[in-house]
């Protein structure tokens, strides 16, 4: 296993705070962009960098998402080229965990094997599918964990104290908690309830235990830092992409700065929670 | 396809992974898991519940109006066979339909809602969500939600909403909920994008009716069983009418539910030759909507099956002009009996589905809805080179009627 998200949880602990998880699309609204987007996240204050996927149908996914989706792809953003960027942002940065999320369709299509080897070599350090609960761990997540990849399972308000240690079981890096059910970028979610949630989670597993869904605000991301180990934000900054978009969806001078502008708010939010430093 | 080693049996899966062979599965995100652990559950117990069993039995009599006929197409079986003698064979099959479309609704698909909506009433859930392509399925989801007093919302793409709009305002007339989808391609597929989003939303209180033989498992061994009364039927008014098996099968493909339904109690009489037929649209080297013939195996809407897609896996835009068939996978099971060579899948073009539409119409006084045209669109290809002995059923899954403005658009005379 890839050792940068233990390193950067510890780090977190040791400056007794909750990280920053941030997610954006890879290829949105171009390639460079997205690419420069992504360099930007750490140095606004991002400690972990979700990288999406690009899927025509992501089923668990609000608009915000599923557009960010389809502007990629129809600029001809693949998994070839995803790997490729996370590659080019591992060359200049060998620290900040890099974990891809999406659906299994393009991953199961570029063939397992092959796609977790390409990805390990890219720089890649976790995955997070959407559509692979514990039923179907043989198609990724033990071959993922076999290659040094750790697979991130989501858990949710449906997961039970019955179906927990199931979910956890193969789980690696973290746990991902889903605020709400529901798709990204919906609902807002009643804090003291994701308090009480990641605190049943902690108890049936020693992985950090990350919020998101429905994160749109530095304050929402001081909210969930009071409880959470990390906090997960996706559909707020592909939104604040998208406000700087001109009319046929092409990325501005603007774009970048949208995006870390939003960053630094949400960093504030989450360093604003003093927590203890881990015994 | 046949080099996989064949089963004892082609009628005993899925296994309790809810795979067939390598196809099926549970891919789904995990806020439905329980949802669907809960209603794997629940189906479980009513399939071995006789008190299900007679509610299914007196509904599908006095409310569905079963059995549906079998029916000798006589005058579709002479003209068949005056082919058959042009082109030098003097065979020429013995045709039946299947007459689904006589089934309250208009076709094949209250069969499958029917049974999904006591076991919703079972487990206790009173808001029902359908995606719909067609509308056939939304209209019999709507249908029984009207009937049990049960909130009904239907998601349908916006490109369908337009072109099967009669559908649309009988859903609204039954009190349902329609929502036209506006995301992706705006088709079926979306429609069942936009009902899992809304499953995911609300999972505590709402029953998802899939209309068709896909999805997560259970759903595609529990839509067939609930399918299985087409066959089942067919067996013995065969039977009955002639006092032997039919000797081949036809029945049109989009995810396969009247298909498997007529198929599957047959699936082990080694001497019955089986048909699916999927829509080919413009041709099948242009749009169309063929995936066994055209797609490869991939993962969408919580199984793995044959999809069309790209070389990324990102999937491609079906076509037909039956809105019913316009779906880019198929049924696990399918792909499944695909591969294992037990049924022939073969595919109609757009063109060829009209022709046989008027054919029907003008031969047998009865209006096929576009799907089941695709069936017998192969039908009249296959009926000439089998002999006058040869016992044909056809399914007709749905009556025309809610094509009817589209099919007079296609044939050049806009209906007021």
């Amino acid at each position: 296993m890839t050792k940068r998200i233990e390193a950067r949880f510890e780090q977190c602990r040791a400056e007794g705070r909750a990280a920053l998880v941030t997610y954006v699309m890879a290829g949105d609204p171009d390639p460079e962009t997205s690419l420069a987007i992504l360099k930007s996240l750490p140095k606004a204050g991002a400690d972990i960098v979700e990288f999406g996927l690009p899927f025509t149908d992501p089923m668990a996914d609000g608009p915000a998402i599923q557009a960010a989706g389809l502007r990629a792809l129809k600029v001809g953003q693949d998994t070839v080229k995803t790997l490729d960027l996370v590659r080019r942002f591992r060359a200049e940065d060998q620290d900040t965990p890099v974990i891809l999320m999406g659906y299994f369709n393009p991953i199961f299509v570029y063939g397992v094997d092959r796609f977790l080897a390409d990805a390990r070599q890219a720089g890649v350090d976790g995955l997070i599918v959407v559509d692979l609960p514990p039923e179907e761990d043989d198609e990724l997540c033990l071959p993922a964990l076999q290659a040094g990849l750790a697979f991130i399972r989501l858990a949710t308000p449906t997961t039970d104290d019955k179906r927990l240690p199931a979910v956890l079981a193969n789980t690696a890096g973290f746990v991902y908690y889903v605020s709400i059910t529901g798709i990204t970028g919906a609902a807002t979610p009643d804090f003291g309830k994701v308090a009480s949630a990641v605190e049943r989670i902690k108890h049936h597993t020693p992985l950090p235990v990350v919020v998101g869904f429905g994160v749109k605000s530095g304050a929402h991301a001081a909210a969930v830092a009071q409880g959470a180990d990390g906090v997960v934000v996706g559909s707020a900054l592909i939104d604040a992409l998208k406000g700087t978009l001109d009319e046929q969806g092409r990325a501005t001078s603007r774009s970048v700065d949208a995006v870390t502008t939003l960053v630094k708010e949400l960093s504030e939010g989450v360093r604003s929670v003093a927590k203890r430093t881990a015994a | 396809m046949s080099a996989q080693a064949q089963p004892n049996s082609f009628r005993t899966g899925p296994d309790e992974r809810g795979h067939f062979g390598q196809f099926g599965g549970r891919f789904v995100a995990e806020t439905l898991m329980p949802n669907i652990l809960e209603l794997e559950k629940a189906y479980n117990e009513a399939k071995n519940d006789p008190a299900f069993h007679a509610d299914m039995e007196y509904f599908s009599k006095h409310y569905i109006g079963r059995p549906s006929p079998l029916y000798f197409a006589e005058r579709m079986t002479e003209h068949l066979r005056e082919v058959s003698t042009a082109s030098g064979l003097s065979g020429g099959a013995k045709i039946y339909f299947k007459r689904e479309e006589l089934n309250h609704t208009g076709a094949h698909k209250v069969n499958n809602v029917l049974g999904q909506i006591l076991l919703a009433r079972r487990m206790g859930k009173k808001r029902i969500i359908a995606e719909t392509g067609a509308g056939q399925h939304g209209v019999a989801t709507a249908t029984l939600c009207a009937r049990f007093g049960l909130e009904c919302i239907v998601y349908m793409g916006a490109v369908d909403v337009e072109r099967q709009k009669p559908n649309v305002f009988r859903m609204n007339m039954l009190g349902a909920k329609v929502v036209p989808v506006q995301s992706g391609t705006r088709t079926l597929k979306d429609a069942m994008n936009e009902a899992l989003r809304d499953w995911v939303t609300n999972v505590a209180d709402t029953f998802y009716c899939i209309g068709t033989v896909a999805g997560p498992h259970p759903y595609p061994a529990m839509v067939r069983d609930f399918q299985c009364v087409i066959g089942e039927e067919t067996r013995k008014q065969m039977m009955e009418a002639e006092g032997r098996l039919p000797d081949s099968l036809v029945a049109c493909i989009g995810g396969g539910s009247n298909a498997i339904g007529l198929f599957h109690p047959f699936l082990d009489d080694t001497g019955v030759e089986i048909y699916g037929v999927e829509a080919a649209g413009h041709g099948l080297d242009k749009l169309h909507a063929a995936s066994l013939t055209g797609g490869r195996p991939g993962v969408l809407h919580g199984n793995r099956t044959y999809l069309l897609m790209n070389h990324d896996g990102q999937i491609d835009d079906a076509h037909s002009i039956s809105a019913g068939l316009d779906y880019p996978g198929i049924g696990p099971e399918h792909a499944w009996l695909h591969e294992m060579g037990r049924v022939t899948y073969i595919s109609a073009t757009d063109e060829e589905a009209l022709e046989a539409f008027q054919l029907c119409a003008r031969l047998e006084g009865i209006l096929p809805a576009l799907e089941p045209s695709h069936a017998l669109a192969k039908v009249v290809e296959l009926a000439p080179q089998k002999p006058k002995d040869h016992l044909m059923v056809v399914n007709i899954s749905g009556r025309g009627d809610k094509d009817l403005f589209q099919i007079a658009e296609h044939l050049g005379n806009k209906i007021a």
